[in-house]
């Protein structure tokens, strides 16, 4: 039993490096901050669509059952929870970005969160202005020099690229929290960021209205702020070229 | 002895008068604005949001005020015009023009006047002023109730003859690239017609 876990665990891993050495091969193209590289355009769209009546028949009418922003307290806590949870996943990846400033913040919350904050519930570090600092393995393959790739609608998950998919993945399979949790805590953990993002869905609820509902063309809007929102992360900050001169068009 | 150091004090401030003249002068050198004056006027422009969110007053007034204080501090004309681009702006009459600057702001000032609102609720502070090509970047700071705080970047430009906003960045996302993105694809569903684009506008945001 045990070896044959090794053995599938070892098939995972060099499945893994194979896959990330195809892609890594397959988008080696600039990345420009404006620049949109949308191939599967068509397909996108189609899921877009599939993603937006998910949210027209299921996310928006159970978050709006809780009400305007959120639950308060309650919701608060689910998110600090599923937060501190991600947190190892974080510092494996801030370690593997060389961001060592990042890992040891990190670190240093969730120790805090797991143990002054009631196992992650509460938000100690937070008021002391200690938040979390990103780290995915999408960063780390940016970090490691792999470029963006082509601009992907995943179902149920929405805006992402081919290195932030890939990324996920990897991220499911290197977390030291999902490696160590049984079956049921691992369902668990999943209804978990369900929840938040029911959470999310009702904290939010304006901001998503308005992008879903009341743009021309939601699908451009949603990729748009992915991509800018996700550059300026990785890059950490803007680049004197993202910034365009308003003046220079006339 | 006491002649001599006026004489000395009145000469060097004659010449020192004498270069700042000539270097505020000389041809093609505006005088440009400093760090100090566009973190004076995103200061301003946060004041005011901040007051109009802890008034409480009824949404459709703020809403108002939003846009008198977008008006006041952006530059509405630069930013409507670089929105629509150049095609759509040529081919405009200019009473066109005029109208579709108008409908724009009021439109911009409800979007982001919302978000604003329901968003922030907290506080907006300045932190962080930074050079660029293309003025002045001013960084800011808006709380969240149990989130990580998240970034407004202001950009600061005087290409108009006077400091103004020209453009604001959200967490990385660009208002000017998103409205461009929203206002040329409404253009786009209207076949080109602006005066529809004008009318829709209007009841948007």
């Amino acid at each position: 039993m045990h070896s044959r876990r090794g053995n599938f665990g070892r098939t995972c891993r060099a499945l893994l490096v194979a896959a990330i050495t195809l892609v890594v091969a397959a988008c080696a193209q600039p990345d420009g901050f404006d620049t949109i590289n949308d191939p599967h355009e068509v397909q996108n769209r189609e899921v877009h669509a599939f993603n937006l009546s998910l949210d027209q028949r299921v996310l928006r009418p159970v978050a709006g059952t809780l009400g305007e922003g959120g639950t308060g307290p309650v919701g608060d806590g689910i998110s600090n929870f599923a937060s501190n949870l991600a947190l190892p996943r974080a510092i494996v990846n801030n370690l593997l970005q060389f961001q060592l400033v990042d890992a040891m913040a990190n670190t240093l919350r969730f120790s805090l969160n797991t143990t002054a904050g009631f196992g992650g519930l509460l938000d100690p570090a937070g008021a002391w202005g200690l938040h979390k600092r990103p780290g995915d393995f999408g960063g780390t393959l940016a970090a490691w020099g792999m470029a963006e790739g082509a601009y992907l609608e995943l179902p149920f998950l929405g805006p992402s690229t081919e290195r932030d998919a890939l990324g996920m993945m990897v991220d499911l399979a290197i977390d030291p929290l999902n490696t160590l949790m049984a079956p049921r805590e691992r369902a668990g953990s999943l209804a978990l960021s369900v929840i938040d993002r029911v959470e999310d869905r009702s904290r939010f609820a304006g901001l998503v209205d308005s992008l879903l509902y009341e743009s021309e063309d939601s699908y451009a809007q949603a990729r748009l702020f992915y991509l800018q929102n996700r550059r300026r992360a990785l890059q950490r900050g803007l680049a004197d070229d993202d910034i365009e001169d308003i003046y220079d068009d006339f | 002895m006491i002649s001599e150091t006026n004489l000395d004090r009145r000469s060097l401030v004659a010449t020192a008068t004498a270069f700042a003249l000539g270097a505020f002068l000389w041809p093609g050198r505006a005088r440009a604005m400093t760090v100090g004056e566009a973190r004076a006027l995103i200061q301003r422009l946060v004041d005011e949001i901040n007051s109009v969110i802890a008034s409480g007053r009824p949404e459709a007034q703020m809403l108002r005020e939003f846009e008198a204080i977008l008006v006041r501090h952006g530059d509405m004309p630069a930013i409507a015009r670089s929105v629509l681009g150049a095609e759509g702006w040529n081919g405009a009459s200019a009473a066109q023009q005029r109208a579709y600057i108008e409908a724009f702001s009021g439109y911009l000032a409800r979007k982001y006047g919302r978000r604003f609102r329901e968003f922030i609720g907290a506080e907006i502070r300045v932190t962080n002023t930074r050079e660029v090509s293309a003025g002045v970047l001013i960084g800011s700071v808006a709380n969240l109730r149990g989130r990580a705080p998240f970034e407004v970047e202001w950009l600061v430009s005087d290409r108009s003859g006077r400091p103004r906003m020209v453009n604001l960045f959200i967490e990385g996302i660009n208002m000017l690239a998103t409205e461009r993105t929203e206002v040329r694809a409404m253009l786009d569903n209207r076949r080109g017609n602006i005066e529809q684009l004008i009318t829709d506008l209007r009841g948007r945001g």
